[in-house]
């Protein structure tokens, strides 16, 4: 399959453009909108919103998670809210300036007409969540709630406790269980997608792999939709949830979808640092704890006192220092980076001198203790159940761990991926970040995608399939990707060698977190380049999965995931390397300013990397996408 | 940094539904304080699989205490011992050195083993399909701020919504009931202003469909003790009270078609 990147931006004006696409594009009928099976895979907020509108509509879907419920998925992790330009504060926000937000914090590297959609349905999002009873934090009068994020000098943030996610995905899920309820949804739970299948240039289908007795199914429909989140995991540790995995994205790249900007990873920086090596994940805490936390750390790399013993004087609050306009709101790739620095410079915090500190005395003593609990209790109670620590009276110790993937499949402005009929939503696509996502925006851009573009972007593919016969599961090509798979599971099981699936994953993330983390360079990213590869041979040689494949095998499940994050490795690093600039969350210690700061490269890197599976990890085909900018202008990002 | 030793575990495993369980014992000789108590699961299976043994199944996931996958019962106590905590989030610096300690799945007639420490909650899906929703088609709906919600209202619907769906309250009734998660998702939504036209039609719905599956509650309270969330049961009483008037009002509004 030959890889044409066609945009599919409409005409118009920024502002018109959405609006135009929906006045002029082709609709698939109620009545016909029946004749039509759509495959949704994954559950978390684009996919869980995608399948109930699109079941609503009255298309026959069936959605897979390889969860017991929808409801588990790791959108509901997230804590601290979501964006959108309603301007209830009167604070200067509107839609423009949330696109201009987005496109500036992504560093100029997202794609224009995408994040002004973004920005545009981003109010409709709240309406339609408050509708469906999301119980957002509420002032006196009943009026919502904002608070403010990093990236922005707007309150735009909706929120609900520090448990945002959690409340945006049940309502996702609730909708989607009224349609399971209904019957306009079939739910395969406890089903994970291995490949996907493509008969006559387009996509016909899925091949899944029961998780509870090991059989591999076919499933066959007239479009396709991945919404299984970001590889986050491909670096072992990382706020991810333990199954979060790019499988289902790697299988879709491996069969012809250009995988865009996989270098363009988020470090989040307000993680609890690792305790030990026993640590199987790292936890975030929200960012909205910029909003009242002052970060430091004490000048002296040898200090010894307690940090209540710290006279303010023997302290660097740096991001005031640095950034005095944004200071402890500064956006997360630049905040992530100033506590590199700290750490590096041996001014860490804790027994590993690995964190830094985000201190509310301040704020305790400014708004009083009650205010303060009132707002983060729940990320305070959090940290203490982790830590043993109580943030009322330690400050508490952060450091950045990988947390979000703007990269991810490469999809045009409907959505939908280099195969014909394979959408990709929510943060497998690459669409709507850039290089650098701002805090509150991957709930928003998983709505969005799943409640308001691709209930719109499917129907005009859809609409030339109209009475037109597919191939149904009989199908050479799908017992073709069956034996596949099934070959592959049986092959983990027979190496027998004498290491699990999650020593090698531990390996291959620091690999992949030493050359392709926070700070990456030429000689870094060639050395992972060599090192990927010969541990992959280990892997293969060597792997040991104990069970067998008839009943639940976890190491089973967990060995199919880690080898797709080997070639996936590659990819990132194969990305970073060719990307001779720093922007957003890649950067390359070769491409600084003076100050330390990333510096961007417009006149030869203004373009996404869309990467197509030639058969050969070490050997990716790079294709270009130039991005133009009709209203933005490309402008330093400045936080200072 | 200090560190626990000489950790015995007893563990159910289960080769699958149908099959006869047993109690496994391992030794866990030493385990850092700071270590989750999951992580010391992973530790043992990785051991396991070392050996060319087959790894616990057990379900888990976000490891945050929010996605609610986590489910086993720990000495007996459905998350353990740790108030207020899934077991995702307890911590090794919980126990002591020497501890023994019994690790079981959810027990309860509505959740059958799947293998080892995995349970199907299945039939908690089931109610929330029955009527745990607001009908709102998406793209319909009005301005977020044209009906304002009281704070303690919001405050109130929050509390109950903070339900991870678990499955503890179940797997800590003796009788297997499942009236604080329904209660929970009944209060969430009865309260709000958005969740009024369906109040009744979704109180009996949902009801009836937990009493398809599981147990009656007899007010014990163990519930309460054991969710992660610290849901109240009050909202028990806030269903059992919709639920009786949306047998009268149901009722009245079908004799008048």
């Amino acid at each position: 399959m030959s890889i044409t990147l066609d945009s599919k931006i409409p005409e118009g004006p920024m502002a018109d453009k959405w609006s135009n696409y929906i006045a002029s594009q082709k609709l698939v009928n109620p009545a016909n909108k029946r004749k039509f099976k759509i495959i949704v895979v994954g559950t978390g907020l684009a996919g869980a919103s995608a399948a109930a509108t699109l079941g609503e509509l009255g298309y026959q879907v069936e959605a897979f998670t390889f969860h017991d419920s929808p409801r588990r998925a790791h959108s509901i992790a997230a804590q601290g809210g979501i964006n959108a330009a309603k301007n209830y504060q009167g604070d200067g926000d509107s839609v423009h300036r949330l696109f201009y937000d987005t496109v500036k914090g992504g560093d100029f590297r997202a794609r224009e007409a995408n994040v002004h959609r973004l920005a545009e349905v981003s109010v409709n999002i709240i309406d339609q969540m408050v509708a469906q009873g999301v119980p957002f934090a509420r002032e006196y009068g009943g009026m919502l709630s904002n608070r403010s994020f990093g990236g922005a000098q707007v309150s735009r943030t909706f929120y609900a406790r520090g448990q945002t996610g959690q409340q945006l995905l049940i309502g996702a899920y609730q909708q989607l269980a009224r349609q399971i309820g209904l019957g306009n949804v079939t739910l395969w739970n406890r089903t994970e997608m291995v490949d996907v299948v493509n008969i006559d240039g387009r996509c016909a289908g899925i091949v899944t792999r029961d998780l509870l007795n090991g059989e591999v199914t076919s499933h066959s429909a007239h479009a396709v939709v991945l919404a299984t989140g970001g590889y986050g995991n491909a670096f072992y540790l990382s706020t991810n949830a333990m199954a979060c995995n790019v499988t289902a994205a790697w299988r879709a790249h491996r069969r012809g979808a250009a995988f865009a900007n996989p270098c363009y990873t988020q470090i989040h920086p307000t993680c609890i640092p690792q305790a030990d090596d026993f640590q199987s994940k790292l936890t975030l805490m929200s960012e909205s704890l910029r909003n009242d936390g002052r970060i430091w750390v004490p000048k002296n790399p040898d200090e010894t006192r307690s940090p209540d013993q710290i006279p303010e004087a023997d302290r660097d609050y740096y991001l005031e220092r640095i950034y005095p306009s944004f200071g402890n709101l500064a956006p997360r790739d630049v905040s992530s980076r100033a506590a590199k620095r700290a750490v590096d410079a041996g001014q860490g915090v804790g027994p590993l001198k690995n964190g830094v500190y985000l201190d509310f005395a301040d704020a305790i003593s400014r708004l009083g203790l009650d205010v303060v609990w009132e707002r983060y209790s729940n990320l305070f109670e959090m940290y203490e159940r982790i830590t043993g620590e109580d943030p009322r009276v330690v400050p508490m110790r952060i450091y950045p761990a990988s947390h979000y993937t703007m990269g991810g499949l490469w999809v045009d402005y409907e959505l939908q991926t280099t195969i014909p009929g394979l959408f990709c939503a929510g943060e497998a696509n690459f669409s709507d970040h850039g290089a650098n996502r701002l805090g509150a925006s991957a709930l928003m851009q998983g709505l969005s995608d799943g409640y308001f573009v691709l209930p719109y972007t499917m129907a005009p593919y859809l609409s030339e399939w109209l009475n037109k016969p597919i191939p149904d599961t009989s199908h050479e090509a799908f017992a073709a990707a069956e034996a596949e798979a099934s070959d592959r599971f049986a092959r983990y099981l027979a190496t027998n060698g004498t290491r699990g699936p999650d020593h090698f994953h531990r390996e291959l993330g620091k690999i992949i977190w030493d050359y392709c983390g926070m700070d990456r360079n030429k000689a870094g990213l060639e050395k992972a380049l060599a090192e990927i590869p010969a541990l992959h041979d280990e892997f293969q040689k060597d792997l040991n999965v104990t069970g067998s494949d008839t009943s639940v095998n976890q190491t089973l499940e967990k060995a199919a995931r880690v080898d797709d994050f080997f070639e996936l490795g590659m990819l990132m690093c194969q990305d970073a390397l060719v990307r001779e600039e720093s922007c957003g969350g890649h950067f390359r210690s070769e491409h600084q300013t003076q100050e330390g700061e990333a510096k961007r490269d417009d006149e030869n890197f203004a373009h996404v990397t869309a990467w197509e599976w030639s058969g050969d990890m070490a050997a990716p085909i790079e294709h270009r996408e130039p991005l133009e900018y009709e209203v933005m202008k490309f402008q330093t990002r400045s936080y200072k | 940094m200090s560190t626990l030793t000489n950790i015995t575990l007893k563990v159910w495993r289960q080769d699958g539904p149908d099959e006869q369980g047993r109690f496994e014992t391992h030794q866990i000789p030493e385990i850092p304080a700071e270590a989750s108590f999951l992580e010391m699961l992973d530790f043992l299976n990785e051991r396991l699989v070392a050996e060319n043994k087959e790894a616990i199944v057990f379900d888990h996931d976000c490891r945050e205490g929010i996605c609610g996958t986590c489910s086993l019962m720990i000495d007996g106590r459905a998350h353990g011992p740790q108030h207020g905590t899934a077991t995702c989030q307890l911590h090794m610096r919980t126990f002591a050195s020497g501890d023994e300690i019994v690790i079981e799945p959810w027990r309860a007639a509505a959740f059958p083993i799947i293998k080892d420490l995995m349970t199907d909650r299945a039939p908690l899906d089931r109610i929330i399909e029955a009527g745990g929703f607001i009908t709102a088609a998406t793209g319909g709906a009005p301005d977020a701020n044209l009906i304002p919600i009281p704070k303690p209202v919001a405050d109130a619907s929050m509390d109950a919504a903070a339900c991870i769906g678990c499955g503890a309250c179940v797997a800590a009734c003796p009788n297997g009931a499942a009236n604080l998660f329904t209660g929970a998702k009944i209060a969430h939504l009865n309260l709000l202003p958005q969740g009024q036209a369906e109040r009744f039609q979704r109180s009996e719905a949902m009801v009836e469909t937990m009493d398809e599956y599981f147990g009656s509650c007899t007010n014990h309270g163990e519930c309460e003790a054991a969710c992660p969330k610290e849901i109240s049961i009050d909202v028990i009483a806030v269903m059992n009270a919709d639920y009786l008037k949306s047998k009268l009002k149901n009722r009245k509004s079908l004799s008048r078609t």
